[in-house]
């Protein structure tokens, strides 16, 4: 347990200490370039395209989430459920395109940048959050539900006291899923000059600069493991220990 | 207080409640029986407006049930379900604070009437008020069930099954602590089982009810002496009815003046209970003793007897 | 009785959608040339009156049946009928406004045809979806769609669309392309089930083996595709330097092997969580049985436990089918080739219809893959529930 903790901070300090002080590990990447290269990136700042990677993430993700669980609240009440088997389709064949393919043709509609990348990351990322909203949605156990019926709640009140509530941890576990994901793929977005760390590794491809490559793959890396195991220590803190049995 | 026009219910042409009418009366317990797939369930579930009848009308306290949006109706009902439904993400204060909260009463009220509640239930507030349904034993979460469908102080309470899930010497007492609260509280309540003892124990009046139609709606001695047809017959128990209607009178009620040298039975004891000592001691007669200790009065062998048929 | 819907919400829904796209959005965009922004063209600009009113009076009677007609098979012919008629009608557009024996000029769909594409389309999925098709119907109505489609470009009914004029510019190189993109991604897959299986098998048999492998494999999918392409292609350039061998093999530094190895290994946790999965859900009762009746191990596993596990593999495979399809595509930017060379081109042209002429064929392929898999595995399923109702 203190190991897994240790090992945390010790990911964490290596990630802020590279971003905070790039320079401070060119004897590290040093081998790895020939020419005398550069061995850190310098075209920009590697704190502002980390910080800028993850802002187009976390907005991807803020939209996921609230079409994702704004649909699988419709589709699972009694009026919605016809829109249930179309939803469905359409959110799998939005994982089934490839978020290249997205990129690639939203750009002569919206332009270069931030917004190509924004579009296809929040198309890519709706899946695991809506179905995690069904499924939280409807495990909630029938005998609370009607007790919370029968006690006179509307359904609005049912939905925010008791249903969602009790679906939360689902819902989240889709959202990190979503969130971890998009860190890796919100690469691709350099290649129609969003502001990320995909520059970096594009600016490597194109000088043969293994050491950029690595920079840039590294950090997306340990962002993504960072996030991933963050955000399920704050899922455990946030749900109490709720057995629906 | 809670009466019931022909009321009727159909799923897609098959009647599941066939015009039922009867009326309960104030602070009294109405227990309805049937065996499964009676509609004794879609009944209920009608009053509260749960299920939506297909026609007919229910009237509490001359007012019909559909004068007011359902889900403010169920706020004026208490409702318990087996399985009870405890919210598990909620404390067992918070659970039972529900109703209160959604009528919007002052935190300080809210707060005595759950400690009240827990209190009477006999789970004490300092050990249970924060803790998890999951941890509670299921005797325990049964009565935290019937406590929050107490706790806006309904006038009448619905209750389906409430003690299915336990097992035998729990359920004994949890029928008692249930006549103890309606005795408390005064409230009217229509109570769902299909188990037949239970309805004695219980019930003031019984409903029979079969395949959607009610067959007798009656005190509990009146259906062992004047069954409707032969399926009530049959479903009260035909083979030990003299010993049912035995249970349902109590020595206090039947007692003889005049004294015995027999052995002390409490008035409260029914009939049937001081026949069987009478019989094991091979005694002719029983002193009826109050819950004073001061004699009330003697019963015989011979006028336990008379009592025990129509 | 629920009380019959009157009006379809859905139909109400995409019928405001068209309507609005029809009079608000070009039909089509008319370019003089590759790279000129296009000058919009409304419906009535570009087809004879007769042609723009039948258009109006299918779309109409579509929308008329999508919001008042619940039968799902006459949804979906209205929907099918619609999208035809479209098609024909933008291929009858660009006709018309390419000058004849001009090689210059592009017209491509405006916003109103796609968003009337993406309505009949969602129509017609959604009477799909209500209909409930079983497996083999799914892909055979897959098959009859594309036959029908490479029929008519065959044809060349389209010819006039600017992407399919881009197509005729790569006429060469697109089979070539498209034959590579296949490969690569196939090839990775069947790479990772060769290694990704026995080592699935091990680990379900070692359960103290899956925290380091699969650690290990899920921090590999954490390293962005273009990172892991770039890192392995210094190893392999240098592998290609010292053994003469690999590189006739064609093991370069650039070129397809690096994303083949990347691919190769994004592809291992999928089918290796999958397979430990699938073999943990096999009934221990049924390997019980197998054994008392004096099966060895192999033969447990070869004809109990793997074709129980079958369907959780195959989703596995699906999702790994699916993502190499789309990866191959970046692989264009180390020079692996494939699609998206066509993609990135596009990019970097801004040539909208080079990128369509290759993300349109990823898209199909991969859900052609999709709906293939699927149905395999559904029909998996069901044969397996078949079989153990008649015994039972």
């Amino acid at each position: 347990m203190w190991f897994a903790n240790f090992l945390r901070l010790a990911a964490l300090a290596l990630l802020l200490t590279f971003l905070l002080s790039p320079q401070s590990f060119a004897p590290l990447f040093a081998p790895l370039t020939h020419y005398g290269a550069p061995p850190i990136y310098d075209q920009g700042n590697l704190l502002t395209l980390a910080l800028a990677q993850l802002g187009t993430v976390l907005l991807a993700a803020a939209a996921s989430t609230l079409v994702a669980v704004g649909l699988g609240i419709l589709v699972t009440r009694p009026a919605g459920a016809q829109f249930l088997p179309l939803s469905r389709t359409l959110v799998n064949i939005g994982q089934t395109f490839p978020p290249v393919a997205v990129l690639a043709v939203a750009v002569p509609l919206v332009g270069f940048g931030e917004k190509p990348t924004l579009i296809a990351l929040f198309a890519y990322g709706l899946l695991p959050i809506f179905e995690n909203t069904i499924a939280g949605l409807r495990s909630c156990p029938p005998v609370v539900l009607e007790a919370a019926s029968g006690m006179g709640m509307s359904g609005g009140q049912r939905l925010r006291q008791v249903e969602l509530p009790l679906a939360m941890p689902l819902i989240l576990e889709g959202i990190r899923l979503s969130l971890v994901i998009n860190v890796g793929t919100a690469t691709i977005g350099s290649t129609v000059a969003a502001k990320g760390l995909g520059e970096v590794i594009i600016a490597g491809l194109l000088s043969s600069n293994t050491a950029f490559i690595l920079q840039g793959g590294l950090v997306t890396g340990l962002m993504a493991v960072l996030l991933y195991d963050g955000l399920a220590a704050l899922e455990r803190r946030l749900s109490p220990a709720v057995r629906l049995d | 207080m809670i009466r019931i026009e022909k009321l009727t219910k159909q799923y897609d042409g098959a009647t599941v409640v066939d015009d039922v009418s009867f009326e309960v009366e104030r602070d009294s317990i109405a227990v309805i029986v049937g065996t499964s797939g009676s509609g004794k369930s879609t009944l209920l579930r009608m009053i509260n407006r749960l299920v939506e009848p297909t026609s007919g009308r229910v009237l509490l306290d001359g007012t019909d049930t559909r004068s007011e949006p359902a889900h403010l109706l169920r706020r004026r009902i208490g409702y318990a379900i087996q399985g009870h439904g405890l919210f598990p993400h909620r404390t067992v204060a918070e659970n039972v604070a529900t109703v209160p909260r959604l009528l919007g009463w002052p935190d300080a009220r809210i707060r005595a009437r759950v400690t009240e509640l827990l209190e009477i239930f006999q789970l004490d507030p300092a050990t249970f008020a924060d803790v998890l349904p999951h941890q509670l034993s299921g005797g325990q979460q049964q009565r935290v069930g019937v406590a929050r469908a107490l706790a806006a102080e309904p006038a009448v309470l619905l209750m389906d099954e409430p003690f299915g899930a336990l097992d035998p010497i729990i359920r004994a007492k949890a029928q008692e602590d249930l006549l103890d609260i309606q005795r408390r509280f005064a409230t009217t309540v229509l109570l769902v089982t299909h188990d037949m003892d239970e309805a004695f124990r219980l019930g003031h009046r019984i409903a029979v009810m079969s395949q959607g139609r009610l067959l007798q709606y009656d005190r509990p001695a009146t259906l062992l002496t004047d069954p409707a047809d032969s399926f009530v017959a049959r479903m009260t128990g035909l083979s030990d009815r003299a010993l049912k209607l035995l249970a349902l009178t109590s020595a206090g009620e039947a007692a003889l003046p005049g004294s015995s040298e027999g052995p002390q039975v409490a008035a409260s004891a029914s009939l049937r209970e001081v026949l069987s000592e009478l019989l094991w001691r091979r005694e002719p007669s029983a002193l009826v003793l109050g819950e004073d200790g001061a004699p009330r009065g003697h019963l015989t062998v011979a006028a336990i007897l008379a009592r025990a048929h129509p | 009785m629920p009380r019959r819907e009157w009006i379809d919400r859905l139909g109400l829904l995409l019928t405001a959608a068209g309507a609005a796209a029809l009079f608000g959005l070009p039909f089509v965009v008319f370019k003089s040339n590759r790279i000129v922004p296009g000058e919009p063209r409304a419906l009535h600009e570009v087809l004879p009156l007769w042609c723009a009113l039948g258009l109006q009076a299918v779309l109409l009677t579509d929308a008329a049946i999508a919001v008042g007609v619940a039968d799902a098979r006459r949804r979906l012919a209205a929907s099918l009928a619609g999208i035809v008629v479209l098609a024909l009608a933008v291929a009858a557009a660009a006709n018309a406004l390419t000058p004849p024996g001009d090689k210059v000029v592009r017209i491509a769909p405006g916003g109103a045809f796609w968003i009337l594409l993406v309505c009949l389309g969602l129509m017609a999925t959604d009477a799909i979806t209500r209909m409930r098709p079983g497996p083999l119907a799914r892909v055979l109505l897959l098959a009859v769609a594309l036959a029908i489609v490479g029929a008519a470009l065959a044809h060349g009914t389209f010819d006039n669309l600017s992407v399919m004029r881009e197509y005729t510019v790569n006429s060469g190189r697109f089979p070539a392309e498209l034959r590579r993109h296949v490969w690569l991604a196939a090839g990775s897959l069947v790479a990772a089930l060769i290694v990704g299986l026995p080592l699935g098998i091990l680990c379900h048999r070692a359960p103290r083996l899956q925290p380091p492998v699969l650690g290990a494999l899920n921090v590999i999918q954490t390293i962005p595709a273009i990172a892991l392409f770039g890192i392995l292609m210094a190893p392999l350039g240098a592998l290609a330097a010292r053994l003469p061998a690999a590189a006739a093999l064609g093991i370069r530094g650039i070129g397809p092997a690096p994303a083949v190895v990347a691919l190769f290994l994004y592809s291992l946790l999928p089918i290796v969580a999958d397979t430990v999965l699938g073999l943990r859900r096999v009934s221990q009762a049924a390997v019980e049985a197998a054994r008392g009746m004096g099966m060895t191990d192999a033969q447990v596993l070869t004809r109990i436990e793997l074709p129980l596990a079958l369907p959780v593999i195959l989703t596995g495979i699906r999702v790994v089918l699916v993502q190499n399809i789309g990866m191959v595509t970046i692989a264009a930017l180390i020079g692996g080739g494939g699609l998206g060379t066509f993609v990135f081109q596009g990019i970097g042209q801004t040539a909208i219809d080079l990128v369509l002429l290759g993300a349109i064929p990823i898209v199909v392929l991969a859900f052609s893959a999709s709906v293939l898999l699927d149905a395999l595995i559904e029909a998996l399923d069901r044969s397996a529930s078949a079989s153990a109702g008649a015994k039972s």
